[in-house]
């Protein structure tokens, strides 16, 4: 593959991320954010979150695996789980969060469970598709060419 | 949204950097303002917590200025939700400082709640800007310390 059919892969490839709703805008800011200076702050970031929401959702397993389940902790994780999945813009992991929070105040047990379930499907998702995009990204800066900077969507 | 008192905001030279301190306990979020204060051309110093943040700004009963008074903060920009002290609260503190009450204070939230908007902009907060933080945000409120 050439530099430009790579490129047009990654385009095909991250539209539908967005029609899909697993990538938002603030996604986009991320993007914006990476230069020369910084070239790789979006991979920097995102493997953070990776980081930091493996910890959580460990630690969210763990809670609600207690015999006296403490749900202010169990909201607590989820509400930094849900800034970071906002701040990086994983959509659909930082809407599985907010319905999760819902259950938390209702201290419902078997809906925070499968509440988590979802959130930790999302997180996969999301994660697999992050994986594959910079994969794509680092063929297009080894061939010598560029991360296409401009998404348009009316095409 | 308060008017700023304007005897902090001016730089002393036109080589002045603006120095930020960004206080939140998400290192996602930490990173990601980090970044978008560096893009603006601030010097920027992050914590990950109030009493941390309080403790940089030398306003803990050691009275210890960490940063050596060489390198004063310009601006707050806090998150809310904190645990142990909350960006309110320290908000509260830096206002009953002799010290450092005339620093701009900006409170971060990702709820959109009147209430608490309100609350912090009594209590003096310069701005209260909703999370996800993007560029534009960061790039209105380093325009305000500029002018």
């Amino acid at each position: 593959m050439d530099v430009g059919q790579m490129q047009r892969q990654w385009i095909d490839y991250t539209k539908p991320l967005f029609f899909e709703g697993f990538l938002d805008g603030q996604f986009l800011q991320l993007q914006q954010l990476q230069d020369e200076n910084n070239p790789d702050f979006v991979v920097e970031v995102v493997s953070l979150f990776f980081e930091d929401s493996e910890r959580l959702l460990k630690d969210l397993t763990f809670a609600l695996d207690q015999n006296v389940v403490d749900f202010k902790k169990v909201d607590a994780h989820v509400h930094q789980l849900k800034g970071s999945s906002s701040s990086i813009g994983a959509q659909r992991v930082k809407n599985a969060c907010i319905a999760f929070r819902n259950f938390c105040e209702e201290q419902n047990t078997d809906a925070c469970l499968r509440c988590l379930q979802q959130v930790k499907q999302e997180y996969c998702l999301v994660k697999n598709k992050l994986e594959t995009l910079f994969r794509i990204e680092q063929q297009i800066v080894a061939a010598g060419g560029s991360i296409p900077t401009e998404l348009s969507f009316s095409g | 949204m308060a008017a700023p008192s304007s005897s902090n905001w001016v730089m002393e030279s036109a080589h002045d950097v603006p120095h930020v301190l960004a206080v939140d306990d998400n290192l996602i979020d930490r990173k990601l303002v980090e970044k978008l204060l560096r893009n603006s051309s601030c010097k920027v110093t992050t914590a990950e917590n109030g009493p941390r943040a309080l403790e940089l700004l030398g306003l803990t009963s050691g009275g210890q200025n960490s940063m050596n008074g060489r390198s004063k903060v310009n601006l707050v920009i806090t998150d809310y939700c904190m645990p142990g002290m909350t960006g309110y609260e320290l908000l509260k503190k830096i206002k009953e400082s002799s010290v450092m009450k005339e620093v701009p204070v900006v409170i971060m939230s990702s709820e959109n709640i009147p209430t608490r908007i309100n609350k912090c902009l009594e209590e003096g907060a310069q701005m209260f800007i909703l999370k996800p933080l993007k560029q534009s945000d960061v790039k209105k409120l380093t325009c305000q310390l500029m002018n």
